[in-house]
């Protein structure tokens, strides 16, 4: 279960990372949204996996640390909050300067020598 | 009533941020502003009843929903939180005594963005629990994302989002910090952190190592430091004046958080991981102090140059860090209050000049004259000569602190070349901009309108910081010696921060 788990929160990070190094708006929120579940995932894990614990007193034999639970709650709002809000100025962006990338201006592109078209008439 | 004011500061700023959102007072301007610095002069006078309280009376633990730390969530007022509360009041004062004459109107919810954000670095100041410095991080980001672009202008959309995008992907690795430190530690309190600390095992101490690292960097970040500076000038020169004037506070709670986490948990007592920044942040400290004076020769207005000299003061303040002595804190502290005013003080002083020039706002060309030159050229003067640390006023104090401090053979060798020739640059580039915005000039009318008192009053309540931590220098560094005794000796104060033991 450690492994896979490990994996998960391994790959979601690789994704988020890769595509908030990305050129345009979308793909960075993308990134960090995927960034925003790794670190949930993560902080989750960081009680110990344990299965069937339960998290209040006297229901079980075996007991999860409630702490974990109540900090990844208390990201997952805080997540919500700023994903709405960096979309929101994802779209202004969009909006005001005319294209959607970071930079607000698209990277100069590399000289294509125009192709001749050759008469056959 | 004063059991209860360990909160205050926090609760104020939010009771008026929504009062400020409901009918009877969000319907108006003129209400608005009332109220608000009705709000902001309530919390200032709360702060500086707080710290007379913490002053004669010793650490003040205030134990949210009364569960004991270090289960419960704790707000912790000590001589260092309680000084940077008050001098956060004073800012947020300042900064909308300035925007009531006018700046206010180009956007929508300016008041209570200001009190949110004055909420939200108050409560990171003040906070006990690592967990909770995050959310209060979070608060006062987010408020921070909306100030930055507030007016409006593709300026600002731009700077806007590379500063939202680089603060959330820091707030991703600050909770993989957290993560990794409550899994190694087991506690979210930072005095018990500080005393789980050194009883790690070799593996554990090795993750426990990767966390702090990684706090390191997103410290950095919100301080601005070298790798993790570039958006600081752009996020700083594009926005509104009253705004960056309160953003000359953001910076200091990055290195505020550095000081409480790597001199108290990772500090002295920390067995295997004591000092462990230590040999990153001397090449980091001083080489942000290069980049700063470098981005300052290069700075083509006023605004931009503030933005430079800030990320200069951020080196210092770093290197004060990187001495790790008690000494050294004392110093930095006092040159934190100092650049905090001045360089907000400087922004208010651009947005002025740039009211004031037309068209050429506060680019260093040649321009009509501004409306007000013996004014602002008085202000400009002063606020110059404190930044660059001439000797009446309170930058000499501050860098002669700080030289002091570092009085070891290699320390003095790296810092005191870095900070005498910063200095010098500073100079060269205040004095540069100084003659191109006040004496060349072109023969053009001026039409602008004069400075309104209400900014007027704004910039000289900063800048009488200058004079006034120089008359009071004695009872000032006084006090940062024992805030700096206090940080560096926690296990003196566990027994108050830890009433029921460590966990």
């Amino acid at each position: 279960m450690e492994a896979v788990y490990a994996v998960c929160v391994g790959l979601l990070t690789f994704s988020g990372v890769f595509l908030c190094l990305r050129g345009r708006t979308f793909p960075v929120v993308m990134g960090l949204t995927l960034l925003s579940y790794a670190v949930n995932l993560f902080l989750f894990s960081s009680g110990r996996l344990k299965l069937d614990g339960a998290a209040i007193l006297g229901t079980s034999y075996s007991y999860a640390d409630p702490l974990p639970q109540a900090l990844v709650l208390t990201a997952i709002v805080i997540g919500f909050a700023m994903t709405a809000f960096v979309v929101i100025l994802a779209m202004r962006a969009r909006a005001d300067l005319g294209n959607d990338h970071v930079d607000g201006r698209l990277p100069p592109q590399p000289e294509t020598k125009p192709r001749r078209k050759k008469d056959k008439a | 009533m004063i059991e209860h004011l360990t909160i205050l500061p926090v609760l104020l700023p939010l009771l008026g941020a929504l009062s400020l959102l409901l009918p009877p007072l969000g319907s108006s301007l003129e209400r608005q502003r009332l109220a608000s610095l009705f709000f902001a002069a309530l919390t200032l006078l709360a702060s500086l009843a707080l710290l007379l309280h913490t002053r004669s009376e010793g650490i003040q633990l205030y134990v949210l929903g009364n569960w004991q730390p270090p289960f419960g969530i704790a707000l912790v007022a000590d001589l260092l939180s309680t000084m940077l509360v008050l001098l956060t009041s004073i800012l947020a004062l300042a900064a909308l005594l300035y925007a009531c004459a006018g700046e206010d109107r180009t956007g929508a919810y300016f008041h209570p963005l200001i009190l949110f954000q004055l909420m939200g670095i108050n409560g990171a100041f003040l906070t006990g629990d690592i967990f909770n410095l995050f959310v209060f991080f979070e608060v006062l980001l987010i408020a921070s994302y909306a100030l930055l672009i507030h007016g409006g202008g593709k300026q600002k959309t731009q700077a806007g989002f590379h500063y939202v995008a680089l603060n959330l992907v820091g707030s991703s690795l600050f909770l993989f910090a957290l993560g990794i430190l409550y899994g190694t530690l087991g506690t979210l309190n930072i005095a018990d952190m500080s005393t789980k600390v050194a009883q790690l095992s070799e593996a554990e101490s090795t993750l426990a190592r990767a966390g702090g690292m990684l706090l390191l960097v997103v410290f950095g970040l919100k301080a601005a430091m070298l790798p993790l500076h570039f958006w600081l000038t752009r996020a700083y020169a594009s926005a509104a004046a009253p705004v960056a004037a309160l953003f000359a506070i953001m910076t200091k709670v990055g290195i505020y958080s550095l000081f409480r986490i790597h001199t108290v948990v990772f500090g002295d007592n920390a067995g295997p991981l004591a000092n462990m920044i230590e040999p990153w942040i001397w090449p980091l400290a001083i080489l942000t102090v290069v980049a700063g004076s470098i981005g300052a020769l290069a700075s083509p207005n006023l605004r931009e140059l503030t933005a430079n000299l800030v990320i200069v003061s951020v080196g210092t303040l770093l290197i004060t860090v990187a001495i790790q002595s008690e000494k050294a804190t004392a110093a930095g502290l006092y040159y934190l209050v100092h650049s905090t005013f001045i360089s907000a003080a400087m922004f208010l002083i651009a947005g002025l000049i740039s009211q004031q020039r037309g068209k050429a706002a506060d680019r260093f060309v040649m321009s009509r004259k501004v409306r007000q030159p013996a004014l602002l050229g008085v202000l400009f003067f002063v606020a110059a000569m404190t930044i660059a640390g001439i000797p009446p006023f309170s930058g000499f104090i501050g860098k002669l602190l700080t030289l002091q401090a570092a009085h070891a053979g290699a320390e003095m060798l790296w810092a005191w070349p870095t900070i005498l020739i910063s200095s010098l640059i500073a100079i060269i580039a205040l004095s540069r901009g100084g003659t191109t915005l006040f004496w060349r000039r072109s023969s053009d009318k001026t039409e602008a309108e004069p400075a309104s008192h209400w900014q007027v009053a704004a910039v000289c309540l900063l800048l009488l910081a200058a004079p006034l931590m120089v008359v009071f220098g004695g009872p000032l560094t006084q006090y940062t010696e024992q805030a700096a005794q206090q940080l560096h000796q926690l296990p003196a104060s566990l027994d108050i921060l830890l009433p029921g033991g460590p966990s």
